[in-house]
């Protein structure tokens, strides 16, 4: 008989099988939630664009129990996604300068300074 | 009696089984023992049947690569002592076929090792009487951690994309195809993009990093990947901006 390669199938549950494949399909999952308030933040615009009556409908939406508790979700699922994906950056950036590798702690607090500055900068337009 | 411990190995022989089982033999406890001891011990005591892969015993040849507890490992780099008290179950990598108990089918990997072009192309031949084309320390540096695959292939066994499509390119090729971009030396970087860029290299990447984690080497090809997929997409951009003129 000729030899007959044995192909194991990949069960649908393989992400369950090891933690590591846990946090990359939440990590995935989380993105979901990044691109739905992004979505609803086009809507915004729209809305505003449509004039003062529409824009207030949407505000008062936003500022409901439900809306705010929407936006609450987003926020938990958004940083989870940007903190386990500033810890990753050095990966994908390494710096090297002057012929020295630029350390992930330094990379990856570079990312979280540009995080604060741009928050706080958006917080100042906002009139906050 | 002296102590031991059970390996539980996944046995394939394609002449008379129709699908994978698995065998348990007691071994010997040893401190000293890693896994591929073990292994040894039952071809040599146990069973003469027993196929597996390896050569080198001190993690350079790559042959050795298993499951050991569901987790990809070189079975030379891993120690019974770190399973005492319980079953080591070995079973081939994943994400391949089953040649024989604990031997895989490697040829795909074959394929895709070579469709990245994993050597030197340089920018302009030029005559050996000129001698060699020279590096300097910090340019080495850029690429060295990527020389230090052994193909072992633990990283398609970690990679769930390797799972699911058997045309990705995979880690390790695609770690040696940035190895190359990368050397100072090298002007084959448009010549390997066909592949490395395409929807089944770099792209098909979700950035698990599962194959980082598990490499024994270190080399990191999770790091190379998401690298990669930057420079491709600077490159792309460039085309964009300039049609018709050389990236």
């Amino acid at each position: 008989m000729n030899p007959r390669p044995y192909v194991r199938k990949v069960e649908r549950s393989w992400w369950l099988q090891h933690p590591r494949y846990v946090a990359y399909m939440i990590r995935e999952l989380t993105s979901l939630f990044v691109g739905l308030y992004c979505a609803l933040l086009v809507v915004g615009l729209v809305r505003l664009a449509q004039g003062q009556s529409a824009w207030e409908g949407f505000i008062a939406a936003f500022s409901s129990p439900v809306g705010v508790a929407f936006q609450l979700v987003c926020l938990v699922f958004a940083i989870y996604h940007s903190v386990t994906w500033f810890a990753l950056t050095p990966k994908a950036m390494p710096l090297m300068i002057k012929g020295e590798r630029v350390s992930g702690t330094v990379i990856v607090g570079a990312h979280y300074v540009a995080w604060a500055v741009v928050s706080i900068v958006v917080l100042i337009g906002a009139g906050v | 009696m002296s102590e031991t411990i059970t390996l539980e190995v996944l046995r394939y022989h394609p002449e008379t089984d129709s699908e994978p089982h698995f065998q348990n033999y007691v071994v010997p406890y040893r401190d000293d023992w890693v896994v591929l001891d073990a292994l040894n011990h039952v071809k040599d005591n146990l069973d003469a049947t027993l196929s597996y892969r390896w050569s080198c015993h001190m993690a350079v040849c790559g042959s050795c690569g298993m499951m050991i507890n569901s987790e990809p490992k070189l079975s030379c780099h891993t120690f019974l002592r770190d399973y005492r008290g319980g079953v080591i179950r070995v079973e081939p990598l994943d994400h391949f076929p089953i040649e024989r108990d604990l031997v895989i089918v490697m040829d795909s990997f074959m394929d895709k090792l070579s469709s990245v072009k994993p050597y030197l192309i340089p920018k302009q031949d030029k005559p050996l009487s000129t001698g060699e084309y020279l590096q300097l320390p910090g340019e080495l540096d850029v690429f060295h951690q990527y020389t230090q695959c052994i193909n072992c292939l633990l990283c398609y066994a970690a990679c769930p994309q390797c799972g699911l499509n058997g045309d990705f390119v995979g880690p390790a090729a695609l770690a040696l195809a940035h190895r190359y971009n990368l050397d100072s030396r090298d002007g084959g970087k448009d010549a390997r993009a066909e592949v490395v860029a395409s929807n089944e290299g770099i792209w098909e990447c979700t950035f698990v990093g599962a194959c980082s984690e598990v490499c024994p080497k270190h080399v990191d090809p999770a790091a190379a990947i998401q690298q990669t997929k930057i420079s491709a997409s600077v490159d792309w951009l460039k085309g964009l901006l300039t049609p018709g003129a050389h990236k």
